[in-house]
């Protein structure tokens, strides 16, 4: 039962060659002159035509999520990507991690377009509820940080009780008054989509997961050697609160590059990894953590390492032998990359793995190819890793076994009218 | 002269810790601090000491006491500040507030106006103008603080060193938690844009108003000081020159001879 999700953040691949030099930040006050529209308008098909293909290679999921104002997340509306995917799939998960639930005014917003989603897709989301991190949710979208947490609350508080009432209701909170809630059209799911919430390492976040049976999806760039001892952490605090340790209740975002051997991934991969960890997570220090977005609490317990001035360019120096033997990438041939993406599973005791296999400025034909590869060579051998919990379906969705097929029915969508039958 | 601090019990249930300069002879000043909070040596509030008895308190955050969840709006913030001056027992005192603290103390006078003597706005916070941005002070990294708030950034080190050490792990830790415990609040009414729309109530200020304005201060700018002029009719303006947005810290002397001789001077203001 473990699930792969094929996962695209849609980078900006045009970032300058002195990017780092002369630019501040990837994020928030990113020049938008490097946005360039006409070169979009290939890059956004190039990037859904990857997700579809992961789709058709047998992919369990296929993944979005939101940033704004962010050189490497040209998604600001998640949502847009999901639905155009929902008309051209039909077998893969639709992640969508997620939908920052603070942002929108009334969030009932999100609890509609995810219902229309989980329709579209025959009941195929997986809903993701992010607080955002501080660059979205507080720069560039003007949430005060400290209380970003206590509207996110609220926000998932209204979305799941919009989706699980049946009748209209009343809701008086602090940040959303509405007289008439009611959620229509309500999502095929019940009482809800699966969700997932992708989350730092802070102890209450944890404890949400806990306290309502979601997802914990770790989503970092630090590799799977650095994600354990979060993860170890979560799941400490699972059996702390007596909860079952079904692996379904975590997830994890890796970086994957697969070839023949070895050697061939660094040729073909190195130079568009660095070009996603030199580039593109050259964010300005002072966006990183608005104060009074974390909690004390995390921050006594975190680390800050960071925003120390000897720290800011050690995404700069990192060199593909540093990435590959600090677990950031894993990458190689597909034994290598099986052997070590199994044992990611097992130690950091995955139920959904959000394979990232294309990464900065990747061609399409080389992301093609390592996806391909990891399709056919690694995930079917690491599909059933946790026979124990295989009957164990909280953690994903539950299509229609009958939905619509719309991909395969574009003739179908184009068929000349005929007059329908006239009654008497 | 040194200062004493204890905590007062407010109307709405929250603990204030306030800080008190002077001999207790003189008029009553409460004094409103700004972004950073009060530094542990306050020359400019000991020299105003001088002549009256100075009322500092911590807003919610900024002290030992952990109540700032209570606080989350300007509503919340100036009837806390009248809170604390029925809770210190004063009648019409002079107030005084510097940066953001300026910010609502121009919002008490607004709401409660016939309830203060004479008015002291110290580098406001409060309004904001699309042509002058100011900069943000929630995007900084802390080895940046001392530009955005000093004249000469080289006053930081000398005044504001209260023993944190930002290059070891322990120091910065702690310096995040103060960074986020202060500005967490702060930012309630600060943040993203410092503008509360105080502007459309600031018909209602009536008291004796003096603006002073931080020569060098990068965050409030000489159109924001011609910008309070405009708003408030009355108000009269001072500069301190030589001086950041901390003006307290960098220039003690003259800011508190500015204060003083408009809140202290004989007859109408």
């Amino acid at each position: 039962m473990v699930n792969f999700c094929w996962f695209n953040l849609m980078p900006w691949p045009y970032l300058p060659d002195d990017f780092r030099e002369n630019h501040r930040s990837v994020w928030v006050d990113i020049d938008s002159k490097l946005f360039d529209p006409v070169k979009g308008n290939e890059v956004y098909h190039t990037y859904m035509d990857q997700l579809e293909f992961a789709d058709a290679l047998g992919f369990d999921g296929i993944g979005v999520n939101e940033h704004h104002a962010n050189g490497y997340g040209i998604m600001p509306s998640p949502n847009i990507i999901a639905a155009a995917l929902a008309r051209r799939t039909s077998q893969a998960a639709l992640c969508v991690i997620g939908n920052s639930i603070a942002l929108y005014n009334p969030p009932l917003r999100v609890a509609e377009e995810f219902a229309m989603l989980d329709v579209i897709s025959g009941g195929r989301l997986v809903a993701g509820f992010p607080v955002g991190t501080s660059m979205d949710t507080n720069y560039a979208y003007g949430q005060i940080p400290a209380l970003t947490r206590d509207k996110y609350a609220e926000a998932h508080d209204l979305i799941i009780r919009a989706w699980a009432e049946d009748e209209p209701f009343a809701f008086d909170g602090k940040y959303n008054q509405l007289r008439y809630v009611n959620c229509w059209p309500k999502p095929i799911q019940r009482p809800r989509p699966p969700i997932y919430i992708p989350g730092g390492g802070s102890v209450e976040t944890w404890d949400f997961c806990l306290d309502h049976d979601y997802n914990y999806s770790y989503l970092s760039f630090g590799g799977y050697k650095a994600g354990k001892m979060l993860l170890d952490g979560y799941w400490n605090r699972v059996a702390e609160r007596d909860k079952d340790d079904s692996p379904g209740r975590a997830a994890f975002a890796q970086i994957f590059c697969v070839a023949d051997n070895d050697a061939e991934a660094e040729k073909l991969y190195a130079e568009h990894i660095l070009y996603f960890y030199n580039r593109c997570l050259h964010v300005y220090p002072g966006f990183a953590d608005a104060p009074g977005y974390r909690t004390v609490k995390t921050i006594k317990a975190g680390v800050l390492s960071q925003i120390r001035r000897e720290n800011l360019r050690k995404f700069a120096t990192l060199t593909w032998k540093d990435l590959v033997e600090g677990g950031y990438v894993i990458a190689g041939g597909p034994d290598t990359v099986r052997e070590q993406t199994e044992h990611m599973i097992k130690t950091l005791r995955l139920g959904t793995v959000f394979s990232l296999l294309h990464m900065g400025n990747m061609p399409d034909e080389t992301t093609r190819y390592s996806t391909q590869l990891f399709a056919d060579k690694v995930m079917p051998q690491l599909k059933n890793l946790w026979p124990d919990y295989a009957d164990d379906d909280r953690w994903w969705p539950h299509p229609l076994d009958d939905r619509v097929v719309p991909e395969q029915g574009l003739d179908h969508a184009r068929r000349p009218a005929t007059k329908p039958e006239v009654g008497s | 002269m040194t200062a004493t601090a204890d905590t007062i019990a407010t109307a709405r249930g929250i603990d204030v810790e306030v800080r008190r300069f002077g001999s207790g002879e003189g008029p009553d000043v409460v004094w409103f601090h700004g972004l950073v909070g009060l530094a542990e040596q306050e020359p400019a509030l000991a020299a105003l000491g001088a002549q009256a008895t100075v009322h500092a308190p911590l807003w919610p955050g900024y002290g030992e006491i952990e109540n700032e969840g209570s606080i989350e709006d300007m509503l919340d913030f100036a009837l806390l500040g009248w809170d604390i001056v029925d809770g210190l027992g004063l009648e019409r005192p002079h107030l005084v507030g510097h940066s953001f603290g300026a910010m609502i103390a121009a919002e008490m006078a607004c709401v409660a106006r016939n309830d203060l003597d004479r008015l002291v706005l110290v580098a406001p916070f409060g309004l904001w103008l699309d042509d002058h941005p100011i900069p943000d002070p929630f995007a900084v990294v802390p080895f940046e603080l001392a530009e955005l708030l000093f004249a000469d950034p080289a006053n930081a080190a000398k005044l504001v060193a209260e023993g944190q050490d930002l290059s070891s792990d322990e120091g910065l830790a702690q310096f995040m938690v103060q960074n986020a415990r202060r500005l967490g609040t702060a930012g309630k009414v600060m943040f993203p844009i410092p503008n509360r729309r105080l502007s459309k109530r600031l018909y209602r200020l009536t008291a004796p108003t003096l603006v002073v304005a931080a020569g060098d201060d990068a965050l409030i700018t000489e159109p924001y000081i011609d910008a309070w002029q405009r708003s408030i009719a009355h108000a009269s303006v001072d500069t301190v020159a030589d001086a950041g947005h901390l003006a307290n810290l960098e220039q003690p002397d003259a800011l508190a001879a500015a204060i003083a001789s408009f809140l202290f001077a004989p007859g109408p203001a």
